[in-house]
């Protein structure tokens, strides 16, 4: 059963005509890691921020189609497309996370910077709190290397250290599903790697989709692979299927360099 | 050829350089001689009508400070808006005023709230000094608060979004803090800008040569007193416009070099 399923989906930046998305139906399955992949300008980033509609964040876009969510507390499928009033949008952004490119630490301390999805979500006691933040740090593995300066400012840390905590904080919120966006490509080799363990360890608990631009590291760590290409999903399947067998000549073609 | 085409340029612009500084460094001497020959710390204990500045220094930094207190939280807020929600028109129109003001002389602003305060209120006051500093300020506040918020990466907002915070938290625990530094100092160099203005003060607050808090009254101004001296005829009142005018300079150096300080220490 997925988590998230789009079905129909097609999405339009304001002030285009032609849609960048169109009729993409994709499954998020449950604990486990979805990659979506694709040459550049093929909407898999647009994709992605649909799924916990930060495009809202500019006026003017165009869904059509449904997103549902599968809400494990209540057991129902939301249409996360239907989402008009802010008490939603914030519901839906706990439940659905989301970690960036380039790691976006808050100007503020370690500790606060993991704190503050919890706090935004209600969570005043302190040592609930301070409970809270040490467990998202250790699931995050960054628990051994900052918990002699929680009180420092996140700044200070490397730029891996820095992407791990943004997904600490992300963590921290117990989010159903994780988006990332091309979370190593700003990361050196051994970053990249520290990243890579920790989402094959998260997805026991979190279901996770990927944007990557870096086809071994889809192949090495996604369960399922989705192959895009100018706004359509080309091929949808477990991700040896799509490296090793895929159905579509684009997919192939890409997969192995021919073009993208 | 071109090396030499090179020389020249090179020469003409050093030279240039050089020019502009010698204009700064004979203001500063001939400010630090004649001010440094006048200067006594009596001054800061005696007021105008006994030879002193003491009611004139209080007197500008209160109306200074006024002025940031309406200048400050109003071009913050209008900078915030033109940045964070104004989208269109309107914002841009905003922004393009607002620059417009920035380089309204400052006799005009004078004059304007001599028109619709000093007129209206039946005679000069501090407030009407202080709202006139405060349209000095605000323009200069906006474009700082605007400038520094453009700066900060549009990720930190999609991450604060991202994380279920709503808009305006996003903007007051995330963006606000993240440009600090450069708020602060914009500022800071806003408020060295408007110590130091004379013509606002002119026809709004005035001066006084007695102590007073009073701001319904003509109100003391360093500024203000400093052009006054300067046109009487004794010798003794020249001098005290010197001095008048060399501790002026000294705080607003001082003001600038602290905003820089800032800025250096903290990006």
């Amino acid at each position: 059963m997925p988590i998230m399923n789009i079905k129909k989906f097609s999405f339009t930046y304001p002030g285009v005509e032609h849609p960048s998305l169109r009729n993409i139906t994709l499954p998020i399955a449950q604990n486990k890691i979805t990659a979506l992949i694709g040459p550049s300008g093929c909407g898999k980033s647009t994709l992605l921020r649909a799924m916990n509609r930060i495009h809202d964040l500019y006026p003017g876009n165009k869904y059509d189609g449904r997103i549902e969510l599968h809400d494990l507390e209540t057991g129902k499928r939301n249409n996360i497309l239907e989402i008009k009033k802010e008490n939603e949008f914030i519901q839906l952004r706990q439940q659905v996370g989301m970690i960036f490119q380039k790691p976006t630490p808050f100007p503020m301390s370690i500790f606060d910077n993991v704190a503050y999805g919890l706090k935004i979500a209600g969570l005043k006691n302190k040592t609930e709190l301070a409970h809270r933040v040490e467990q998202a740090l250790k699931d995050s593995a960054l628990w051994k290397e900052v918990h002699d300066r929680l009180g420092k400012s996140a700044m200070g840390l490397s730029g891996g250290q820095q992407q791990r905590l943004c997904i600490a904080r992300a963590v921290a919120v117990k989010p159903e599903v994780l988006l990332f966006d091309e979370p190593t490509s700003a990361l050196d080799p051994i970053s990249t790697g520290a990243i890579e363990e920790l989402l094959v360890e998260l997805k026991k608990d979190i279901s996770i989709a990927i944007v990557t631009h870096n086809m071994q590291q889809a192949s090495r760590i996604s369960d399922y692979t989705a192959f895009m290409y100018l706004g359509d999903l080309v091929e949808y399947d477990k991700t040896e299927n799509i490296f090793l067998n895929p159905k579509e000549k684009r997919t192939e073609d890409y997969i192995t360099g021919r073009f993208g | 050829m071109r090396l030499l085409i090179n020389k020249i340029f090179l020469s003409l612009s050093v030279l240039s350089a050089l020019i502009g500084l010698s204009f700064l460094a004979w203001i500063l001497i001939t400010l630090f001689i004649k001010g440094l020959g006048s200067f006594h710390f009596s001054l800061f204990l005696n007021d105008l009508i006994n030879g002193g500045l003491r009611n004139l220094l209080v007197g500008q930094f209160i109306l200074a400070g006024l002025a940031s207190l309406i200048g400050i939280p109003l071009g913050m807020a209008a900078g915030i808006y033109i940045q964070e929600y104004g989208h269109g028109r309107f914002s841009s129109i905003i922004r393009d005023l607002s620059d417009i003001m920035m380089s309204a002389p400052s006799i005009v602003i004078g004059a304007f709230v001599y028109a619709v305060v000093v007129i209206p209120t039946g005679g000069t006051s501090g407030f009407a000094g202080a709202i006139a500093l405060a349209i000095m300020m605000i323009p200069v506040v906006i474009n700082t608060t605007d400038n520094m918020l453009s700066l900060v990466p549009r990720e930190l907002r999609e991450a604060g979004i991202a994380l279920g915070a709503s808009k305006y938290k996003v903007i007051i625990d995330i963006i606000i803090k993240a440009a600090k530094v450069g708020i602060m100092t914009g500022v800071l160099l806003a408020f060295a800008r408007i110590i130091g203005e004379t013509a606002p003060l002119l026809f709004t607050s005035e001066t006084s040569n007695y102590f007073t808090l009073d701001l319904t009254e003509s109100f003391p101004s360093l500024t203000v007193s400093i052009y006054d001296l300067a046109n009487e005829p004794e010798e003794s009142s020249r001098d005290l416009a010197w001095a008048a005018s060399f501790i002026l300079t000294v705080m607003v150096l001082a003001i600038n070099l602290v905003g820089r300080f800032i800025t250096r220490t903290k990006k």
